[in-house]
């Protein structure tokens, strides 16, 4: 199963590599990755999906809290959250085919970022699976590179609903 | 967040204010005032062009002491062998590019058995880090998956606390060896010296003393059982776990199995002792595994040398795990009661809430599995390696260290020395790297100058690692190096035999193997030879009377002598082979 696993690291150089290694050296899937500089420069939030079965995904999260740079460890698939990729797409277009190619933007509430006679550039945020929708709706028209970010996320705060606390995947957490 | 800025902003007045002024000192006589506040003895070391500050400065400096090696993988294994017959961190120093690379091999050694090292390598100086330059090599990028942490210093102010995490890092918790990278610059450069009192890594907290609620469990479930067994490793070692762990067996009469890295964690000369498990372990202490209702993992992290076939490993038992690493829980083997925590801190709240346990019947089981089915050889004029391990422990008595290489004499040594105290058995497990046996031995015998050590090692390790008789004898270590020559890979060879039709591919010594008497006499050390079954005692005996110098006993053993029992690589228990 897919998981979205959310950490605080240490902005310090080297940290990326520890964990792209740690996937790579254990035969860990990694879908994406993502990293940015939190409110506070000393530390990083790093976004990361992956996708293994319970004892697999458990084995990750475990071998990333023993990263001395890794500060907290979030999985946040079984907790209400927000994930977002952005995605540009340059493709192919021609004053026949730019009607539809708007429309279809329009529909995704996409933007185009950039435009020539035979080009246009597409800028698209959501979930992974919207940007997979539109990519799959401009394929036909000829997809010339397309350049994703991979997700981020951040956990939903108090939605109003009793937290479930019996719930077996509080176990990852202890 | 913004009260970290502010700390900041106070440190700069602080270090501005003309009250609180400090030494200004090098980066490299911070780094050894910084090894002498963590209380070094010796430094393990091989002086090269970017480290000829630091050992300028360890010139005139009484403490530490360096322990010059031969080879940069000597000074890890020493460091390792120092620091896992101590219980104290090892420290090795050595220059950049191919000095680092060097240790590589031992580094993971010590990673793969967690042993606390702190290897400190010299860099080219930060302004042609990335350029090429001479002896530059990426050590902390080489070394990032063998090392539990690493670090570059970059800069001289951050030195002093660089070297209190990474020993603090090394040493607690599941221990494991840090390498810290020291550019050239960053040695020379001033700074004024302030050795922290303690560290504050946020990412790294290392667990306590176990979940009380889960002890209580544990000790109910333990009082419960009829067939339970104690499957106890390295960590147990490591936590300074073993007098708690027998004590516990002991009231609560459950019979206790060890891995290769747990020997000595419970004395095998005691009734419930099962001796070794695992591919080359005992027949009993395997059918016990295979049998028991209740397998208690303490410090121990199901190792495929142990399991073999991983869904045939005591399939009739619950399982209860005791570690200090979660990422070792339900790794291989799916644990019903994991307790995490520092294994002696867990046994110690956990003996006042165990009780008996009804074993009597188990016991009386696995009385019979040992008298059917004991540890046997076949009785030889022949030197017999079995009865060679036997005599150095009579020889040499209950509290000698024995170190061993990796192969067929690492096997016969776990199994027929006997182990009855921690830190007696320094062998490579995880990793299994030939060539470690002897220099591990150089440095047990600097840590336990009281006690005597013995180094177990085959004729294809030792050459590996031979140089170091130079340092043995330059230190004038009283170490016995036991050379079980067959003139063979044995290990490999029985592979051979067994598994690949006789066909001994490339791993005969015999007709190029050097006379090794006469080497090690070209070193300086005490060389003798053995050929016959009744001159083991007496030799050892002779060796035993010899002071201030390595001895290296050659013994011709009995060349196609195999190690058993054996379960073949994944199998399960009941396919051993005795």
């Amino acid at each position: 199963m897919r998981h979205t696993i959310s950490l605080l690291v240490e902005n310090k150089f080297g940290v990326y590599s520890r964990i792209a290694g740690l996937f790579s050296g254990k035969g860990f899937n990694m879908d994406s990755i993502c990293v940015g500089e939190t409110d506070n420069p000393d530390y990083s939030r790093m976004t990361i999906v992956t996708t293994g079965d319970d004892m697999v995904i458990e084995q990750i999260i475990k071998q990333l809290r023993k990263i001395i740079d890794v500060i907290k460890v979030t999985d946040l698939t079984h907790e209400d959250h927000v994930n977002r990729e952005m995605a540009l797409i340059k493709l192919n277009c021609t004053s026949t085919t730019r009607n539809s190619i708007v429309q279809i933007v329009d529909i995704f509430r996409a933007k185009i970022v950039d435009i020539s006679p035979k080009t246009l550039t597409v800028e698209v945020t959501g979930s992974d699976k919207k940007v997979q929708a539109i990519v799959n709706m401009l394929q036909p028209f000829g997809i010339r590179e397309i350049a994703r970010t991979g997700t981020v996320a951040l956990k939903r705060e108090y939605s109003g609903k009793s937290p479930d606390w019996s719930s077996g995947e509080k176990r990852a957490f202890v | 967040m913004g009260d970290c800025k502010m700390e900041k902003v106070k440190e700069k007045e602080v270090a501005a204010a003309p009250k609180k002024k400090k030494e200004v000192l090098s980066g490299a006589d911070i780094l050894i005032r910084a090894l002498l506040a963590e209380d070094v003895e010796y430094v393990f070391g091989y002086p090269g062009g970017v480290v000829i500050p630091i050992f300028d400065k360890l010139y005139s400096a009484p403490r530490p002491k360096v322990v010059l090696t031969r080879h940069e993988q000597g000074a890890q294994h020493m460091a390792d062998g120092y620091a896992r017959s101590s219980g104290k961190v090892g420290v090795c120093l050595v220059t950049s590019g191919p000095g680092a690379t060097n240790l590589v091999t031992g580094i993971a050694t010590s990673f793969m058995d967690s042993v606390p090292v702190v290897c400190l390598t010299g860099q080219v100086a930060t302004a042609v880090i990335g350029n090429d330059a001479f002896q530059e090599v990426d050590i902390t990028g080489i070394t990032r998956p063998i090392t539990k942490h690493n670090y570059l210093v970059r800069d001289t102010a951050d030195l002093a606390r660089t070297i209190k995490e990474a020993f603090y890092i090394a040493g607690t918790g599941r221990p494991g060896p840090v390498l810290v990278d020291l550019p050239k610059d960053v040695l020379i450069s001033q700074v004024e010296f302030d050795y922290p009192d303690k560290v504050d890594i946020p990412g790294y907290k290392p667990t306590g003393e176990g979940h009380i609620q889960q002890i209580k469990k544990v000790a109910e479930v333990m009082a419960a059982a009829r067939r339970p067994v104690f499957y106890v490793g390295g960590g147990c070692i490591t936590a300074n776990a073993a007098g708690e762990l027998t004590d516990l067996a002991r009231t609560a009469k459950i019979p206790v199995t060890t891995t290769l890295l747990g020997l000595g964690a419970f004395p095998e000369n005691d009734p419930l002792s099962l001796g070794m498990l695992g591919m080359h372990g005992t027949w009993y202490a395997n059918m016990a595994v295979n049998e028991c209702d209740l397998l208690i993992a303490v410090g121990a992290r199901f190792d495929d040398r142990v399991t073999g076939k991983l869904d045939d490993f005591a399939p009739k038992a619950e399982v209860i795990h005791l570690d200090v690493d979660p990422a070792s829980i339900s790794k291989n083997i799916k644990v019903d009661y994991p307790v995490v925590g520092d294994c002696r801190k867990i046994l110690q709240r956990l003996s006042p809430l165990a009780r008996e346990a009804d074993t009597a019947d188990w016991l009386k089981l696995i009385g019979h599995w040992k008298q059917t089915h004991p540890l046997k050889y076949q009785k030889s004029d022949r030197i017999k390696p079995q009865y060679v391990c036997e005599a150095i422990r009579k020889v040499c008595g209950e509290k000698a260290i024995i170190t061993t290489d990796v192969g067929q004499h690492q096997m016969w040594a776990a199994l027929h020395c006997g182990f009855f105290g921690p830190r007696t058995m320094i062998t490579s497990g995880g990793l299994g790297t030939m060539g470690y046996g002897f220099p591990a031995a150089l440095g047990a015998a600097l840590a336990n100058p009281d006690k005597k050590v013995v180094a177990v090692v085959g004729d294809g390790g030792l050459q590996m690692n031979m140089q170091e008789f130079a340092t043995a004898v330059g230190q004038r270590l009283n170490v016995i190096v036991a050379l079980f020559n067959n003139g063979f890979l044995g290990m490999v060879r029985q592979w051979q035999e067994l598994f690949f039709g006789k066909r001994y591919s490339h791993t005969c010594l015999e007709y190029t193997n050097p006379d090794f008497v006469k080497l090690v006499e070209a070193f300086g050390a005490v060389g003798l030879r053995v050929d016959r079954h009744d001159e083991v005692v007496p030799v050892l005996e002779k060796a035993m009377s010899i002071k201030n110098l390595p001895v290296m006993i050659d013994f011709h053993i009995d060349r196609h002598e195999n190690v058993f029992p054996m379960i073949p690589p994944g199998q399960m228990a009941t396919d051993i082979i005795e």
